[in-house]
């Protein structure tokens, strides 16, 4: 059992609290999932559990947390190993070993626990996340995914009563994820284990929660059952948020609940499908023509051939691992092709120089922040003015197009990670580049940051860009894609208009387009619009 | 561990000979054995690197000889200008006359070095550095776990660097030259900062440095005393018995002395320790035997040089073909055999083997 008692905490004396008078019981082999946006201090509620805050930390904290009946006040952190596991959200940067299986066998080792047990327990850690064919490997030739699973292997194998894991499935491709939670939802029913969870992507989780947190962000905590926190909360998923729509009470979670009420909507609906818009005849930006690109023996793209056109968006899907990435770093001349022909706007991107090439091609890279490196937002614009030949402030322009920026002189580090990409995305896109790569954007970003990067890249394609998002965000593409191309195993296996290509693809398919079957409706904003067109 | 104390054995024996036949018997023995040992993993490569490194090192040794060396007496090859020196670097010379013997002198010395350099990649590529740790002593376990670290950090900063530079490519900045260097250093080491963080707090929530059954201050004291000297004495005799030049009186003795000091040291430690470990690698006999195998050249070197002492080091004066000892050649062919049982080293490769139950968990 854990329990926060009238906690209060916060990383300086000068900071604002980022948990204030914070009461809440998580009871044995529950299921608990942590939900608010950004910055409301989900991970710093995680951290408390293990005591990782503050004796890691540092930074002031008031009151008490108690966990399996000990204080976090006089225990450190390593006296928690056997009672709680904890999985940061970079699980990369957790490893200490180099090797799968000596990374699960690690904090076991550390516990003394008795070599022919910790055989055996690595074994069903093995087996429990189906790590097998992976237990020799190096820890740094893993995809995230499998990093991901490598991470909770290692926790759980040291058998705690309460598993703390903060956005498991961000970096997971949607089949990943589902098995991930599976394991996660087995852990809590079988063995009664307590799993607290933080994540943003609600649409995954929410399903199996026994109770969520919400936390407002305004030092407000809402404690309830999925469909009770659903009824107010601010953050929601399209299955909730179509429900609210529909007044359906009780709210429902899952799909099966929505399927089983939307017979009326659907009929209603169904005059009112939206069409397939036809597609626009723009001329191609950036072309692959049967492009293969290998590391050693490993083949990251199989003869690709693909055009992208521009005043669209294209979304680019796969697992894990499947080659997203190589793609994008071909288009931004940062990949070599080993064999065929890429073509940005006439030219190959790898021949060309750097400061040529920005023009023709921006990159958000999927860890973003690695672009600026300047001291405050001010200097990063106007380093970016000089360094990219533009007339003093555009790049400022830009930016604040994007961010409300109250404040110019911050650090880029204080900014929060949906404010940060905007101002990527704007020291990007100044130059004006006819081609827009986006690697994985929306990772770490909640709902409200989601909708305002959705926006920003409309508006972009509305003048003209060509934009490419690879992304695992099923829902995010729904919103905003025009054309949807899937890769697996370095081969483009489907390309098409969006809406054809996701509701084709089950682990593609968005909630709504899952609750509403056979109607191709991607978005609660279409349905809205259909309902709205009707009355 | 066997293949680490098998290298050294190698490298000791290496040591101990200028007869160039020996030499390269011993390289070529050595080689074999990596080859055919080899593990599958990345580190496996190793031998491929070494020897190459070994070459470059002769190679190099012989350039130095010839443009820098002492100026050796006997058949002049050529001659290069030579550059006077100034009184105060009286010992170096520049160019002058080249010899044969000379270029010889460079070789048998750069093929001893090279030798050794090659036991240790060979080791490198049979067992990684990381499974030796793993087998040291607890007492020796924080400085294991530093060193791990220490080795899972190249890698990564490698990686951070790749990630910066892809990042200024991207941003059209400079990745060469002084500015480039300064603009990826800064990013690089902020992230190797960030990342030290989140490893201690993840080794600290993963259970690293838990307090177990805390030993008395006099006993750690003692176990800490007893490791650094018998450490120490190990090392001093170790040199004594190596150069042979009597440098330092009672060598062997104090090398047994270290290592009884050693073992004291480690095992009061032992005890106290909880930690447990994950299938350690068992040292069996396969294992004494593969170190074995390892240290019979160097003790054939040892016998065959008292027995004739002018078969084991070899001089270019007068420039003769070596003789080769027969007591020595075998020795080094004898190094060879863990071939025979190399088991050991494969047995964390072979998935059946990975699964099949161990015999207690069978009989469970």
């Amino acid at each position: 059992m854990i329990r926060f008692a009238a906690t209060s905490f916060r990383y300086d004396d000068a900071a604002p609290w980022v948990l204030s008078d914070l009461d809440l019981t998580i009871e044995d082999a529950e299921f608990m999932v942590v939900v608010g946006p950004t910055g409301s201090g989900k991970s710093t509620l995680l951290r408390l559990i293990n005591g990782l805050i503050p004796h890691f930390s540092g930074g002031q904290l008031a009151g008490d947390v108690q966990v399996g009946g000990r204080s976090i006040l006089d225990t450190p952190p390593t006296e928690f190993a056997g009672t709680v596991g904890y999985v940061g959200q970079d699980p990369a940067a957790s490893f200490v070993t180099d090797r799968v299986e000596d990374e699960i066998a690690y904090a076991m080792e550390n516990l003394g626990i008795d070599p022919m047990a910790m055989r055996r327990r690595v074994e069903d850690a093995l087996d429990l996340l189906n790590l097998h064919e992976l237990r020799d490997s190096a820890l740094s030739t893993l995809s995230g995914g499998q990093q991901q699973r490598v991470a909770i292997a290692a926790v759980l194998a040291a058998s705690p009563r309460i598993l703390v894991l903060d956005e498991p499935t961000s970096a997971l491709d949607p089949g990943a994820a589902e098995e991930v939670l599976h394991a996660l939802t087995r852990l809590v029913h079988d063995m009664g284990l307590t799993v607290v969870i933080a994540e943003h992507r609600l649409e995954r989780v929410l399903p199996f929660a026994d109770r969520v947190i919400l936390l407002g962000g305004d030092g407000s905590v809402d404690v309830g059952t999925p469909s009770e926190i659903m009824e107010f909360s601010p953050i929601a998923p399209p299955i909730v948020e179509l429900g609210r729509l529909a007044k359906w009470t009780p709210l429902p979670i899952t799909v099966r609940d929505a399927r089983r009420r939307a017979h009326a909507l659907v009929e209603c609906l169904v005059e009112r499908a939206p069409h397939a818009e036809p597609s626009r005849n723009h001329k191609s930006v950036a072309s692959l023509d049967k492009v293969s690109v290998s590391y050693g023996s490993l083949r990251a793209l199989d003869r690709v051939s693909v055009s992208f056109h521009s005043g669209s968006i294209a979304a680019l899907m796969g697992r894990n691992g499947s080659g997203k990435s190589t793609l994008l770093g071909t288009l931004a001349g940062i990949v070599r092709a080993s064999t065929g022909r890429v073509e940005v706007a006439g030219h190959d991107p790898v021949g060309i120089s750097a400061a040529e090439r920005i023009r023709l091609v921006g990159l958000v890279p999927q860890d973003a922040g690695v672009l600026l490196y300047a001291q405050s937002i001010a200097q990063e614009c106007a380093t970016a003015d000089r360094e990219h030949r533009l007339a003093e402030g555009t790049t400022a322009t830009m930016v604040a197009k994007l961010i409300a920026v109250e404040d110019d002189g911050r650090h880029p580090r204080d900014l929060s990670e949906g404010q940060r990409l905007s101002l990527v995305l704007g020291v990007v896109v100044a130059p004006k580049p006819a081609l827009l790569l986006l690697d994985e954007p929306t990772r770490g970003l909640d709902y409200a940051a989601k909708r305002a990067l959705g926006a920003e890249l409309r508006a972009l394609r509305d003048d003209g860009v060509c934009v490419v998002v690879a992304t695992h965000d099923v829902e995010f593409v729904a919103g905003i894609a025009d054309r949807a191309l899937v890769i697996a195993q370095g081969e483009m296996i489907a390309d098409g208009p969006a809406r054809d290509v996701v509701a084709q693809t089950p682990a593609f398919a968005p909630q709504v387009a899952k609750v509403l079957q056979p109607l191709p409706f991607l978005t609660v904003d279409e349905v809205r619009e259909a309902l709205w067109a009707e009355s | 561990m066997a293949w680490w104390l098998w290298a050294a054995g190698m490298a000791v024996a290496a040591l101990r000979t200028t007869n160039p036949i020996l030499l390269i018997g011993l390289g070529t023995v050595v080689i074999a054995v990596g080859v055919i040992c080899r593990s599958k993993a990345p580190w496996g490569r190793s031998v491929g690197v070494f020897v190459k490194i070994g070459l470059f090192v002769i190679v190099l040794r012989v350039l130095l000889q010839v443009v820098f060396g002492q100026r050796l007496p006997g058949h002049v090859l050529f001659t290069l200008p030579a550059i006077p020196m100034p009184a105060w670097a009286e010992g170096v010379s520049i160019g002058g006359p080249v010899t044969i013997e000379g270029i010889l002198v460079a070789l048998v010395g750069g093929l001893r070095l090279g030798v050794v350099l090659v036991c240790f990649g060979v080791a490198n590529a049979i067992a990684s550095p990381r499974e030796v740790l793993r087998s040291l002593p607890a007492v020796l376990h924080e400085v294991a776990v530093a060193v791990t670290v220490g080795l899972c950090f190249v890698p990564e900063v490698m990686g951070s660097v790749a990630r910066v530079r892809e990042a200024r490519l991207l941003r059209g900045r400079p990745t060469k030259g002084f500015a480039g260097f300064r603009g990826i250093a800064i990013p690089v080491l902020e992230d190797a900062l960030d990342r030290s963080t989140q490893l201690a707090a993840s080794m600290g929530a993963r259970g690293f440095g838990r307090a177990g059954t805390t030993p008395t201050r006099s006993m750690r004291f003692l176990s800490r005393t007893a490791t650094i000297i018998g450490a120490l004495l190990m090392l001093l005799g170790g040199y004594g018995t190596l150069t042979a030049s009597g440098a330092i009186p009672g060598a062997p003795l104090l090398l047994v002395c270290g290592v009884v000091a050693l073992g004291v040291g480690v095992a009061s430690n032992t005890r106290r320790s909880t930690r447990t470990r994950y299938r350690p690698t068992p040292f069996g006999l396969r294992s004494a035997l593969c170190v074995v195998a390892g240290w019979v050249p160097a003790a054939c070197m040892l016998a065959s040089a008292h027995l004739d002492p002018a078969s084991m080091s070899w001089s270019p004066y007068p420039l003769t073909w070596p003789s080769v000892p027969v007591l020595a050649t075998v020795g080094v062919l004898l190094g060879v055999a863990p071939i025979a049982f190399i088991e050991p080293a494969r047995r964390r490769e072979g998935v059946e083997i990975a699964v099949r139950p161990t015999r207690a968990e069978a009989a469970a």
